[in-house]
C-alpha cells in the first residue's frame, strides 16, 4: 500500500518532467530513489546544465542503453564542478552510459562504500586541452571500488583516478588522450589489471602525496596491462603535481611503498618505461611531518619492455639528462635511488624481458648543476635482485 | 492456500514493511507549500512570525549572489538547544531553521520593491537534518517545494547603480546537504555562538541575540564565556582587523566544505577560523586535485602576492569547473575578493 503511495508521489512529479526536461526528471529520481531501485536513462544525447547529484543512497543502479547510446552531454554546463556527484552512499552501480564534456570532473564519488563503474565512458571530445576537466572516473575516499569495461578520454589530470580509497579493482578498461591514463593515489589494496592505457602523457601512475587526509597507500598490484605509446604532451594546467610527469612515461611510482608491477607489456613510451622516484624529484617543499617521501618495497618483475630507439622528451630536465647520458637508447627502468632508510626492502627488479636499468642516485649525483653529466649512474640491476622468485607467486593471466 | 504460500505472503509483507522504513523518501518530512507550516501570520511574504518563531541574523554571511536573507529559528514547545563545546548547538528533533532569500529592485532602497526568491527550511527530522527548498511564485503569495531545485532570472540595481542580470539557482535537496555536511551528517552552518553574539533589533527593542535566546529559555546552560568570542561582520572595517575580517569571510564562505570531516578535506586545505597550521591554511601549499582550478599558479596563497594565489583566482572565477565555492553563486563577491586580497598583500612572508 505504502509502496503504491510512493509510486503516486512519483507520478505526481511526472508533469514536472514533461516540462522541465530530462535533467530535472533525473535529478528528481535520484533524490526520491528507494533502496533497490533501478533508474534507467533512455538512449539519446541529453543536454545537462548542472551537476546531477546522488546523496545518501543505498543499493541503487543507474543504467543507460549503452556507452554509445545514452550520452549525458555537459557541453553547455553552467553550474556545478562535476557532471555526476555521488556522496555518502553505498552499493551504487553505474552502467552503460557516457558522460561528456563536463566543465570540471566527469563522475566524482566520495564517502561511498561500494561503487561500480561498468561500461561507463568519461570523455572530453576534441583535442586534449588544458581546459578539459581534471578527472574522468573519480572515486575518492571510497571503499570497494570496481571500474570495469570503462573508458576515459581527454582528462587534463587522470582519466581513471582512485584517491584516498581502499579495496579497489580497475580492470578491462581503456584510457587514452589523458595526462595520466590510470592513477592510484594514497590508496590501499588496489588491483589494476588487463587494462589498455595508451596515448596518454603517462600510462599508469601510483602516487603517495603529502598534505592529504589518507596519508599513504600500499598493497597496490599493477599487472597484465598493456601500456603503450604514452607520448602525449603534458597538458595538465601548471601547478598540478601531474604536470611534472614527463611525456613518454609508461608507469610512474612516486613516493609509494608496497607496489607490485608484473606481467605487463610496457612498450614505446619514449622517456621512461617504469620510473620509481621519491617526492624529492618534484622539487616541492614538504611541510607534512607525517609524510614519507621515499619509495620502498617496490617490485618490478616479469614485465616485457620494448622501446624503439629515440630521444626522450627534451622539454623536461629528466629527459635532457637521460638524453645526454644515453642518447637515443634511454633505459626502461629509471630509479632515483632514494630508498626509505627505515625500510628493509627497497626496489626489487627480476625476470623482466628486455629491461635496461639506471639508478640516478640523486642523493650523490646532483651536488652541482653539472655533476649529473660527469657522474656514472649505476646500471647494475643485480643489486636489485631481491632473491625472491616472483614468477612462482603469480600466474600469468594472459 | 497451503502453509508455504502463506509463509511467502508473510515474507512479502515483511519485505514491504522493511522497504517502507528504509524508503529514503525525504518527502515524508516535508509539506508541499510554505504556508502549510504556519510559521507566519498575515500576508505570507511579509514574514510576520507567530509566537515561537524567532528571527535572527549572523555576523558573517555566506555570499549568495548578493541576495539578502531573513532567518528564523523554531524550536518545539518547551524544548531547548544544548550548547556544544565547539560553539554550536545540539537541536531537539523537529527544530526548524528558516531562511528566505530576496532581492530589492534597487540596493539603494533595500526595503522597497522586494522580490522573494526562495525559502529554505532546514528540518531536524528523526533521520537527521534535511534541507527543503521552497520557490516563491511570481505573485509572491506562496512558495512551493522544489526538491530538484530551480533556475530563475533575477535582476537588480546594485549600489553603483549598475543593473545586474543573472540566472539564480535554487539548490536541489542534495545540494543543500553538499554544503551542510560534516562527518556524513547534515548540520546547520550559521547558528554558532560566535556568529550570533551581537545585537538584533526585535519588535520589543534591541538585545544581544544570545542573551535573548537565553532569556526566552531557548538554551540550556549557555556558558558565560559564549559572550566573549565574536566573529566580526567582514563588511565593516571597524569590526576587526583586515586579518580578522578576511578570516571571517573565508570561514563562512569556504570552511563548511574546507575542514576536516567535510567534503573538501580531500584537498588538505582547511579554511575554518580555528585553523592555525599555515600550510593547511594554504600558504605555499601546492594544489592536490585542482585541475584547471590552479589557474597555472603554484600555491593556494603566496604571501604579499594575491594575484599569484590560487585562492583569489578561484574566488574571482565564475567558470563552473574553476570557481569557489562550487555552488550557490553566479556572480563574484567583489568586496570579499578585495578584502581577502588585502589580507594576502599584508601577510608577512
Amino acid at each position: 500500500m505504502i509502496k503504491m503511495f510512493q509510486q503516486t508521489i512519483r507520478l505526481l512529479f511526472l508533469p514536472v518532467f514533461l516540462f522541465a526536461g530530462i535533467e530535472k526528471e533525473l535529478q528528481t529520481q535520484f533524490i526520491l530513489a528507494a533502496p533497490g531501485d533501478t533508474i534507467r536513462i533512455p538512449d539519446g544525447n541529453h543536454q545537462i546544465r548542472g551537476t546531477l547529484s546522488i546523496e545518501g543512497k543505498t543499493d541503487l543502479v543507474i543504467i543507460g542503453a549503452g556507452m554509445d547510446k545514452t550520452i549525458l552531454s555537459f557541453e553547455n554546463q553552467d553550474e556545478g564542478a562535476q557532471g555526476i556527484s555521488i556522496t555518502n552512499s553505498s552499493n551504487i552501480t553505474l552502467e552503460d552510459f557516457s558522460v561528456k564534456d563536463t566543465r570540471g570532473d566527469a563522475i566524482k564519488v566520495q564517502y561511498t562504500d561500494g561503487i561500480i563503474f561498468r561500461r561507463i565512458t568519461a570523455e572530453w571530445s576534441g583535442d586534449p586541452e588544458e581546459t578539459n576537466g581534471a578527472y574522468g572516473l573519480y572515486p575518492v575516499q571510497c571503499q570497494n571500488v570496481l571500474v570495469e569495461y570503462s573508458v576515459a578520454i581527454g582528462a587534463s589530470d587522470a582519466g581513471i583516478y582512485v584517491g584516498q580509497s581502499s579495496d579497489i579493482i580497475v580492470r578491462y578498461s581503456k584510457a587514452y588522450n589523458n595526462v595520466a591514463g590510470i592513477e592510484i593515489e594514497n590508496s590501499f589494496n588496489a588491483n589494476v589489471y588487463e587494462n589498455h592505457s595508451y596515448n596518454n602523457t603517462g600510462g599508469i601512475l601510483v602516487f603517495d602525496l603529502p598534505d592529504l587526509v589518507q596519508k599513504k597507500g600500499g598493497n597496490v598490484h599493477i599487472d597484465n596491462n598493456l601500456i603503450e605509446n604514452n607520448n602525449l604532451r603534458n597538458f595538465a594546467p601548471p601547478g598540478n603535481i601531474v604536470g611534472k610527469v614527463i611525456p613518454g612515461t609508461g608507469i610512474m611510482i612516486l613516493a609509494c611503498n608496497d607496489v607490485h608491477v608484473f606481467n605487463n607489456i610496457i612498450r614505446n613510451n619514449k622517456s621512461v618505461g617504469a620510473g620509481i622516484v621519491s617526492y624529492f624529484m618534484t622539487e616541492e617543499p614538504i611541510n607534512d611531518s607525517l609524510y614519507n617521501p621515499y619509495t620502498s618495497d617496490i617490485h618490478i618483475y616479469n614485465n616485457e619492455f620494448e622501446r624503439w630507439p629515440g630521444f626522450p622528451d627534451l622539454g623536461y630536465e629528466i629527459g635532457q639528462l637521460l638524453a645526454v647520458k644515453y642518447g637515443r637508447n634511454t633505459p626502461d627502468i629509471v630509479y632515483d635511488g632514494m630508498r626509505d632508510p627505515e625500510s628493509l626492502i627497497g626496489l626489487c627488479i627480476q625476470n623482466n624481458q628486455d629491461a635496461r636499468f639506471t639508478n640516478l642516485d640523486i642523493e650523490h649525483n646532483f651536488d652541482e648543476w653539472y655533476s649529473p653529466f660527469i657522474s656514472n649512474f649505476s646500471e647494475d640491476i643485480s643489486r636489485h635482485n631481491c632473491k625472491k622468485d616472483h614468477s612462482l607467486n603469480h600466474s600469468i593471466k594472459k | 492456500m497451503n502453509i508455504i504460500t502463506s509463509k511467502t505472503h508473510y515474507l512479502l509483507l515483511l519485505l514491504l514493511l522493511l522497504s517502507v522504513s528504509y524508503s529514503g523518501n525525504p518527502l515524508k518530512y516535508s509539506k508541499p507549500k510554505l504556508s502549510d507550516y504556519g510559521f507566519f501570520q498575515g500576508r505570507l511574504a511579509d514574514h510576520n512570525p507567530i509566537d515561537g518563531v524567532i528571527p535572527y541574523d549572523v555576523s558573517a554571511q555566506l555570499f549568495t549572489d548578493y541576495a539578502l536573507k531573513s532567518r528564523f529559528i523554531v524550536l518545539p514547545k518547551n524544548q531547548q538547544l544544548i550548547y556544544q563545546q565547539d560553539g554550536t548547538f545540539d537541536y531537539p528533533e523537529n527544530s526548524v531553521l528558516i531562511k528566505t532569500f530576496y532581492y530589492p529592485e534597487n540596493y539603494l532602497y533595500p526595503n522597497q520593491n522586494i522580490r522573494l526568491i526562495e525559502t529554505r527550511l532546514l528540518i531536524n527530522t528523526p533521520e537527521g537534518w534535511l534541507g527543503f527548498p521552497y520557490v516563491w511564485n511570481d505573485e509572491q503569495t506562496e512558495a512551493y517545494l522544489e526538491i530538484a531545485g530551480e533556475r530563475l532570472q533575477v535582476s537588480f540595481i546594485d549600489l553603483e547603480e549598475q543593473t545586474i542580470n543573472f540566472e539564480y539557482s535554487v539548490p536541489n535537496f542534495n545540494q543543500c546537504k553538499g554544503c551542510h555536511v560534516k562527518h556524513n551528517q547534515m548540520v546547520p552552518i550559521g547558528p554558532k555562538t560566535r556568529l550570533l553574539n551581537h545585537e538584533f533589533i526585535y519588535d520589543d527593542g534591541a538585545m544581544n541575540q544570545l542573551k535573548k535566546w537565553n532569556t526566552l529559555g531557548m538554551i540550556r546552560e549557555l556558558p558565560v564565556d559564549s559572550y566573549v568570542k565574536k566573529t566580526p561582520d567582514y563588511n565593516h572595517p571597524n569590526e576587526g582587523t583586515i586579518q580578522e575580517r578576511a578570516r571571517a569571510w573565508i570561514d563562512i564562505n569556504c570552511a563548511h566544505c574546507h575542514q576536516l570531516g567535510s567534503p573538501a578535506e580531500t584537498s588538505g586545505l582547511f579554511l575554518n577560523i580555528e585553523e592555525t597550521n599555515l600550510t593547511q591554511l594554504g600558504i605555499y601549499k601546492p594544489p592536490i586535485a585542482a585541475g584547471q582550478g590552479s589557474g597555472n599558479l603554484k600555491y593556494t596563497i603566496v604571501p604579499k602576492e594575491p594575484n599569484q594565489s590560487i585562492l583569489i583566482y578561484r574566488m574571482e572565477s565564475t567558470h563552473p569547473g574553476i570557481m569557489m565555492p562550487e555552488l550557490g553563486r553566479k556572480l563574484v563577491h567583489k568586496e570579499g575578493v578585495e578584502l581577502v586580497k588585502q589580507w594576502i598583500k599584508e601577510m608577512e612572508e
